[in-house]
């Protein structure tokens, strides 16, 4: 990937710009605290931070349209603050607290909202993609144009599933976007080492799915895409994939040293890609924000953040007797 | 202000660490993101970021220290032209608060009343007429039904359609409510199951069939991890209300591979609902039932029973509750816990032993989860003697835990070690004989209620 500047497009409103900016800047300061809480043992098991990606899915929402469905991997923080779900609910889940989402019972990698159409939060690699192909199947069925984003990453790309679903997904003409986040490491594997074929993209071929590569780093390109591939699934002409070229900063969870990367690697992706910090370049150098506007939202995030990580440590623990709730149920799930 | 900067933990089991290096040094000025220090886990060597901006105003724990206890300060923070405060000063580090709970062992519903009557009450009224029906009708005629009642409800699966099925389970399905209420897919068991479970999460309400529960094995991930546990894991926000159907078990001469009975392995997962029916009006009342439950539901059919008939009774709704067992003949002398086609055996041996004097009473449990226990433990009160009979292996087998589950609640009442008769513990031959020897027979069972019964 050459650095290279998003252009600000002058179809581009202000609004919509500062509205990637504050969302993108929420996962940040969440995923930063919540590393935090992490490291001060508030949170435990398996952590695993968005740091650098939030342009795809802060992209992505913006394609989106109300009742359109979303599943997604464990690292799945920044999907459901991008789809609206409140973050005093996702932090005092990964805290295992009575007001989380899942009532403290799922933690970081399992969540779940009807009312933001948030279907997980899935811990087996690849699991949640035929998953959003059997969302979209039950919206193709039902007979309406919602579309579902099933995301996974690079190294979900190489899980049979992910094959057995391209296939049917295509054949049945789901409404499905496949959204292939390529932070280039599968844990500690890079791309490189895992796979032959540069483009995980381009294996939709093989099925009959269209697709492109897009820059993840910059969240207009994937906003610009997500559209192509809403119309296309709106269309009723089946699926899409969208390969998102993005970067992890952090470890693949809190307890990866990443040894399989340098420190230069990490910090030029920062210095020189960095999502938030073009869109900030771009609302300060096409003066739709002064460095004052830019403080302010700041420290709406910084105090948003601070609530939820007030809440998720004052919230209590799930009462003894939720061990033995939710295991199952009386009535037929209904849709939201 | 000063803040203090606590030793993290960095992995999910870190209680101490070693802090190997300092990277920055007092007077440095950090901002988020950061390398502050390396610190040696009980894994790995980790890089820490710093969280906060502001600068080093102190250094607390010098590098090369080992067993630094997580949230021990190891820092302090300040802001620009702030003074370093005394260490112990800054704010209190926050802690996790480690509270000690007695847990409930049990689910507070099971704590139920010594010795509850069991259940008794007939499947149908003794004045409804009867039609004798193969399980295969009933298993069609059960699906049917519930499609016509539920618009929701769909059968997906290889050769479901346009073949009619494979066991010709869903045979005349396809003409009545098209291709889109009945699919078939690509042999993909793993793909399939997990859009079924996909589209279950969306609202609908799917039966998966596969062609036999053997090719579930590539699929068992999205059954357990994706429908049985997400009830659980959302909080009892969203489930799979699905059922899971096919034959189970060995049929006839099909080999090592296609021949294995996975009643004990659905039976262990808490958010499963396992079903094991014998007879064709069992098949149809359980499978209406299974449709219709709210859970991921395990159907474990039978090549060889498909084709046997039973009476079926000739109602507009016929279901039978699930967790409700069925006592097939009465007896005084011995029990015999069976379900399936474990049955035939089981019904085979009654006979056999009645020629002998030994009357035992047949119990069959249906479904395997929930399982009425309360019925067994009834009747081995009366009886003080059980044998248990089942196709699948010995080891973790669905009667070791029907043992298990008497000698805790009905100890006192047995007259004799209960006997577990199964399938051996061996992978299922191809030739005629062994494969006979292989699976669980009625002699065996004769003999084992002789042992109980000390004749």
């Amino acid at each position: 990937m050459p650095p290279k500047k998003a252009a600000a497009k002058p179809n581009v409103s202000a609004e919509e710009l500062l509205g990637h900016y504050r969302e993108m800047l929420l996962i940040r300061r969440f995923e930063e605290k919540a590393g935090q809480l992490y490291g001060m043992g508030l949170i435990g098991g398996f952590c695993h931070l968005y740091i650098g990606q939030e342009a795809v899915v802060v992209g992505l929402e913006a394609a989106a349209e109300e009742g359109d469905k979303r599943v997604t991997s464990y690292r799945d923080h920044g999907h459901m603050l991008a789809c609206g779900m409140d973050p005093k609910g996702i932090m005092a889940e990964l805290t295992g607290r009575e007001g989380g989402f899942s009532k403290g019972k799922g933690g970081s990698m399992h969540m779940f909202s009807k009312e933001k159409h948030f279907y997980g939060g899935h811990g087996i690699v690849a699991a949640q993609v035929p998953l959003g192909a059997g969302l979209a199947f039950s919206d193709k069925y039902k007979g309406n144009d919602r579309v579902t984003f099933t995301y996974f990453g690079d190294g979900a790309a190489n899980q049979g599933q992910v094959y057995e679903t391209y296939n049917m997904a295509e054949l049945w003409d789901l409404p499905v976007v496949f959204v292939i986040e390529n932070n280039q490491y599968a844990m500690g594997t890079s791309v490189k080492r895992s796979t032959k074929s540069p483009s995980l993209w381009e294996r939709g071929a093989a099925y009959g799915i269209p697709g492109e590569e897009v820059d993840g780093m910059n969240v207009l390109a994937v906003k610009e895409a997500g559209e192509r591939a809403v119309a296309h699934c709106r269309a009723g002409k089946g699926p899409y994939i969208l390969e998102v070229k993005t970067y992890r900063y952090r470890g693949h969870s809190m307890s990866d040293p990443a040894k399989y990367r340098t420190r230069e690697e990490v910090q030029k992706m920062r210095d020189e890609r960095d999502p938030i910090e073009q869109i900030r370049d771009m609302l300060l150098t096409g003066k739709h924000a002064t460095d004052d506007d830019l403080k302010a939202i700041d420290k709406e995030i910084k105090a948003i953040v601070n609530e939820a990580a007030e809440f998720s440590k004052e919230s209590p623990e799930p009462a003894l007797e939720e061990l033995w709730t939710d295991i199952y149920s009386t009535e037929i799930p209904q849709e939201a | 202000m000063a803040t203090e900067i606590l030793m993290p933990a960095l992995s999910p089991t870190m209680e101490e660490g070693t802090l190997a290096k300092w990277l920055v040094k007092e007077g440095d000025t950090v901002s988020s993101g950061d390398i502050m220090a390396e610190i040696e886990t009980d894994k790995a060597t980790m890089e820490f970021e710093a969280v906060d901006e502001g600068i080093i105003g102190k250094i607390l724990i010098e590098e090369g220290t080992e067993g630094v206890k997580v949230n021990t300060a190891i820092a302090i923070l300040v802001e620009e032209g702030e003074d370093v405060p005394e260490a112990g000063a800054a704010p209190a580090a926050e802690k996790a608060e480690e509270t000690e709970e007695k847990v409930p062992a049990k689910a507070p519903a099971a704590a139920a009343p010594e010795a509850p009557a069991p259940d008794v009450t007939p499947d149908w009224d003794e004045d409804v007429e009867v039609k004798q029906t193969t399980v295969r009708e009933a298993l069609r005629d059960a699906m049917a039904e519930e499609m016509r009642r539920d618009e929701d409800v769909f059968l997906m699966g290889e050769e479901v359609a346009e073949y009619q099925g494979a066991y010709k389970i869903s045979q005349g399905l396809l003409d009545e409510f098209g291709a889109k209420r009945v699919i078939d897919t690509p042999i993909t068991e793993h793909g399939f199951a997990g859009i079924g479970v996909g589209a279950a999460f969306g609202g609908l309400k799917p039966i998966v069939e596969f062609m036999t529960f053997n090719f579930a094995m590539q699929a068992i991930d999205h059954i357990i991890n994706s429908a049985a546990k997400t009830l659980y894991m959302s909080g009892g926000q969203m489930g799979a209300p699905m059922v899971f159907r096919g034959p189970n078990g060995a049929a006839a001469r099909v080999g090592a591979q296609h021949s294995q009975d996975y009643a004990a392995w659905y039976m262990q997962i808490p958010g499963l609902k396992v079903v094991m029916p014998y007879s064709a009006a069992d098949a149809k009342g359980l499978m209406k039932t299974a449709i219709r439950d709210p859970n991921p539901v395990i159907f474990l059919e039978n090549e060889i029973l498909y084709g046997k008939s039973f009476d079926v009774p000739v109602m507009d709704d016929f279901t039978i509750p699930f967790g409700k067992a069925k006592i097939e003949r009465a007896g005084d002398d011995v029990t015999i816990v069976s379900f399936g086609i474990g049955m035939t055996y089981a019904l085979a041996a009654a006979e056999k032993l009645a020629e002998e004097g030994i009357n035992a009473e047949v119990i069959n449990l249906r479904t395997l989860r929930p399982m009425d226990t309360e019925t067994i433990l009834a009747s081995v009160r009366k009886t003080n003697r059980c044998v248990t009979v089942e196709e699948g292996w010995p080891q973790g087998s669905v009667g070791n835990y029907i043992s298990s589950v008497i000698m805790q609640d009905a100890f006192d009442y047995l007259d004799a070690p209960v006997i577990n008769c199964s399938g051996k513990d061996v992978p299922m031959p191809y030739a005629a004989n062994l494969e006979k020897h292989a699976l669980v027979t009625a002699d065996e069972v004769v003999e084992a209620c002789k042992q109980v019964t000390y004749r």
